[in-house]
């Protein structure tokens, strides 16, 4: 494993710097000094599982684990607790990782991007191009948000950063219409992947949820099998309204992969575990930084490598 | 997902009825429950740590558990105690001073800061005040653009001078604004991570240059865990006076209104609450401890309700209503003054105890059957409306044809309406009986 994981394992392992420390630090300065296992300990491992948004589900679950655990190991030890902690974490986050499907065949593989407002579509959009450029693939954008004012410009400047063409509408033109000329023009190009940015909505909003179905409807006109990847993205500091989301957008527009935006710099992660929890619908992309390359494939075991490291001083052991 | 608090205190409660002994395990139980909905409504876990055991030490050993109610009485002292967390009364942004007065709107990426701007100056606008908008975020692409944009579609003033250093862009925004003979001016900042230092001295730069009477910070009402840290490091960081917060006509419960009242002591001043420029509301903490609790909000729709009756009219009804006078086109208007409240769905989320799924259906049909019913009657002639009993079956098919619908809808409409009197004529009875009051409210906590 460690073979694999590079540069891009750094920049993750930065990323989720705090959600780490937390709870490394956290769960050995808590079972440092104990000689027996008692419900506080208990309690202020389960507060630590509980700050990094895992919700009360899953902070609970896990404790019951460690507690079942504990009855095997006669007295505290931190390396076992943290291992079982790790053990727990891994298996709630997946197994293996499941990657973007953009093999269109014939035709374009098309990617349309959801999520309420200030999710962070636009910008992860943006990297994306710019990563899939880079691999040599042929990527159009598409500015399906022509409601909130200056979006499409927004992508525009994004589209210019990494170097691929856009199609953009008038503002306030209708989003379904301006998604079919892009989808046209991709064809036209001979496009590899064609992006569709859309405007925010709250999933609660059934009008705008409808605009969208009715978008998705287009594209599955236009280019049959499509779309081959609806990604939601999710505000990495959301908290458990994030499932609701996950939930709503994914029963309406048939979510395949979430993308979680904003990770760095946050105490956060654990919503990934309560999203799990309620729903199978795989992460497939996690943003850890503003730089074009923080934008990555969400793999599981690295996460959870990431998230709780199995060496104390995991930087001098790996590199 | 989230039941209501109070059926599931009045379930742990339950048993207890008849014996009227409380033992430990049930408080413990119910202080669980109280806890895991706090968490659920994404309250930070050390302020509904704190927040249980006030309510424990409150409610233990109190006349309060030996009630009939005990778990409404719980849920009333939980209440009570989260209205007074989150700042008791309405608090007012600090915009007076000589003009004109700068106001700096900071926050998270995505948190919502330029849409706030925008409606706060119409807010200010309708308060008779004249603001003046500065895009001071020359990093996220196109977020200059857009606040012009916003600025020109509702007729403010904007600063659209060069995109350079924020400092820069502030202090020709003021004094651009004294041109512009503006008296409030608000500086719409990029979005920043809590923990980027230099983007925090920047901001300390804009505050020292301007020296603003008011810092908003704008958070997003389903932010999680992470709000205390955000509000704590902002405050350290920077300071600010009081917070937006955002997105909150979504189902977020709002738990970081709670966290970050408690833990920096600012007051929340404002709500955003829908996509127009209108969509700010100021912050009722009543309302909000309702709202994380899942108790609806009846006052909210109180309020609403009152916006939309003008004066008098609503005398007038409950006298048709009394003498049994209620006509389709006394109906007509009512079902107006519904859609002018906002969309059905919203007015029903407002109300304690609506089932989830409930909303769901009302929120697919979206006012369609609504509409229907308002084309049915709006077809008939005022007579017809005063008078349904003319209506034979010619009658009825030219309706069903005027409005668009079938003569089975109509004829259902109208059996609806016959229903709906008779109901009327049996409560106009019953409440000559009881006598008025607000005894109707009275298990709603604020009430």
């Amino acid at each position: 494993m460690i073979g694999k994981i590079g540069r891009g394992f750094t920049r993750l392992r930065d990323g989720l710097r705090k959600t780490r420390n937390q709870l490394g630090d956290g769960v050995r300065s808590i079972v440092k000094g104990r000689s027996s296992f008692d419900e506080g300990m208990w309690e202020e491992i389960e507060e630590l599982l509980l700050r990094s948004d895992t919700g009360a589900a899953v902070a609970e679950e896990i404790v019951d684990e460690l507690r079942l655990a504990s009855g095997r190991w006669g007295k505290p030890d931190a390396e076992q607790v943290f291992s079982q902690l790790r053990e727990s974490i891994a298996t709630r986050l997946g197994g293996e990782p499941v990657p973007l499907q953009l093999d269109g065949g014939e035709g374009p593989a098309v990617v349309l991007v959801i999520g309420v407002n200030g999710a962070g579509k636009t910008t992860s959009i943006g990297k994306l191009a710019a990563r899939l450029s880079g691999e040599g693939k042929r990527v159009l954008v598409v500015a399906g948000d022509t409601y909130r004012m200056a979006a499409m410009e927004q992508l525009a400047v994004w589209a210019d950063r990494a170097d691929v063409p856009i199609v953009k509408g008038k503002e306030g033109a209708d989003a379904a219409a301006v998604v079919w000329d892009g989808l046209e023009a991709g064809v036209r190009r001979g496009s590899d992947v064609i992006l569709v940015d859309t405007a925010g909505r709250l999933h609660t909003k059934s009008g705008l949820m409808d605009e969208l179905v009715k978008v998705r409807r287009v594209i599955e006109k236009r280019l049959p099998g499509a779309p081959h990847e609806v990604l939601l993205v999710l505000d990495g500091t959301t908290g458990q309204n994030a499932i609701q989301q996950a939930r709503v957008f994914g029963e309406s527009l048939g979510v395949t992969g979430l993308v979680l935006a904003k990770l760095d710099g946050t105490a956060k992660g654990g919503v990934v575990m309560a999203i799990r929890r309620e729903l199978d619908v795989p992460v497939k992309l996690i943003g850890v930084g503003e730089k074009l390359e923080d934008l990555q494939d969400f793999d599981p075991a690295a996460f959870a490598e990431a998230l709780a490291p199995s060496d104390a001083t995991p930087s001098e052991a790996q590199e | 997902m989230f039941e209501d608090l109070s059926s599931r205190l009045e379930g742990v409660f339950k048993s207890l009825r008849g014996r009227g002994v409380l033992t430990e395990d049930n408080v413990r139980e119910a202080l669980r429950e109280i806890r895991r909905a706090l968490l659920e409504a994404d309250v930070h876990y050390k302020v509904a740590k704190d927040f249980v055991k006030r309510v424990e030490e409150r409610a233990v050993g109190q006349e309060v558990l030996k009630g009939i109610h005990p778990g409404q009485q719980v849920v009333k002292v939980v209440h009570d105690e989260m209205v007074q967390l989150l700042g008791g009364t309405v608090a007012e942004p600090n915009i007076t001073g000589s003009p004109p007065v700068p106001v700096m709107v900071v926050g998270l990426q995505g948190s919502g800061k330029t849409t706030t701007c925008a409606k706060l100056a119409n807010w200010l606008k309708k308060k008779g005040r004249r603001p003046y908008l500065v895009p001071a975020d020359p990093y996220r692409p196109a977020a200059r653009d857009q606040l012009i944009k916003l600025a020109q579609a509702n007729g403010h003033a904007v600063y659209e001078g060069p995109e350079e250093d924020p400092v820069e862009i502030c202090r020709r925004g003021m004094q651009e604004a004294v041109r512009a003979a503006a008296d409030v001016v608000l500086l719409d900042t990029a979005g920043r991570l809590h923990v980027d230092d230099e983007l925090m001295e920047e901001l300390r730069q804009v505050r020292a240059t301007v020296k603003p009477h008011e810092i908003l910070l704008v958070v997003d009402g389903m932010i999680g865990q992470d709000s205390v840290n955000v509000a704590e490091q902002f405050r350290e960081k920077l300071g600010f006076d009081g917070v937006v917060l955002t997105k909150m006509d979504g189902d977020a419960r709002g738990g970081a209104a709670l966290s970050i009242r408690h833990v920096t002591g600012v007051p929340i001043k404002f709500l955003g609450v829908g996509e127009s420029a209108d969509a700010l509301e100021p912050f009722h903490p009543d309302r909000m401890a309702s709202r994380i609790l899942n108790m609806g909000d009846v006052l909210t729709l109180v309020e609403r309700a009152q916006e939309s009756v003008e004066e008098g009219e609503a005398e007038e009804l409950q006298k048709k209503l009394r003498k049994n006078e209620f006509t389709l086109e006394d109906f007509r208007t009512q079902l107006r003054r519904l859609k002018k409240m906002g969309p059905l769905s919203q007015i029903m989320g407002m109300l304690p105890g609506v089932p989830k799924d409930a909303l769901q259906e009302v929120e697919k049909d979206g006012g369609k059957s609504l509409t229907r019913v308002e084309a049915i009657i709006s077809s008939m002639t005022p007579a017809e409306r005063t008078k349904p009993s003319i209506l034979d079956g010619s009658r009825r098919r030219r309706i069903a044809r005027g409005s668009g619908t079938s003569v089975q809808e109509v004829n259902q409409l109208l059996k609806q309406f016959g229903d709906m009197r008779k109901m009327m004529k049996q409560m106009g009875r019953m409440k000559k009986g009881k006598g008025k009051g607000r005894g109707r409210f009275a298990r709603f906590p604020g009430m």
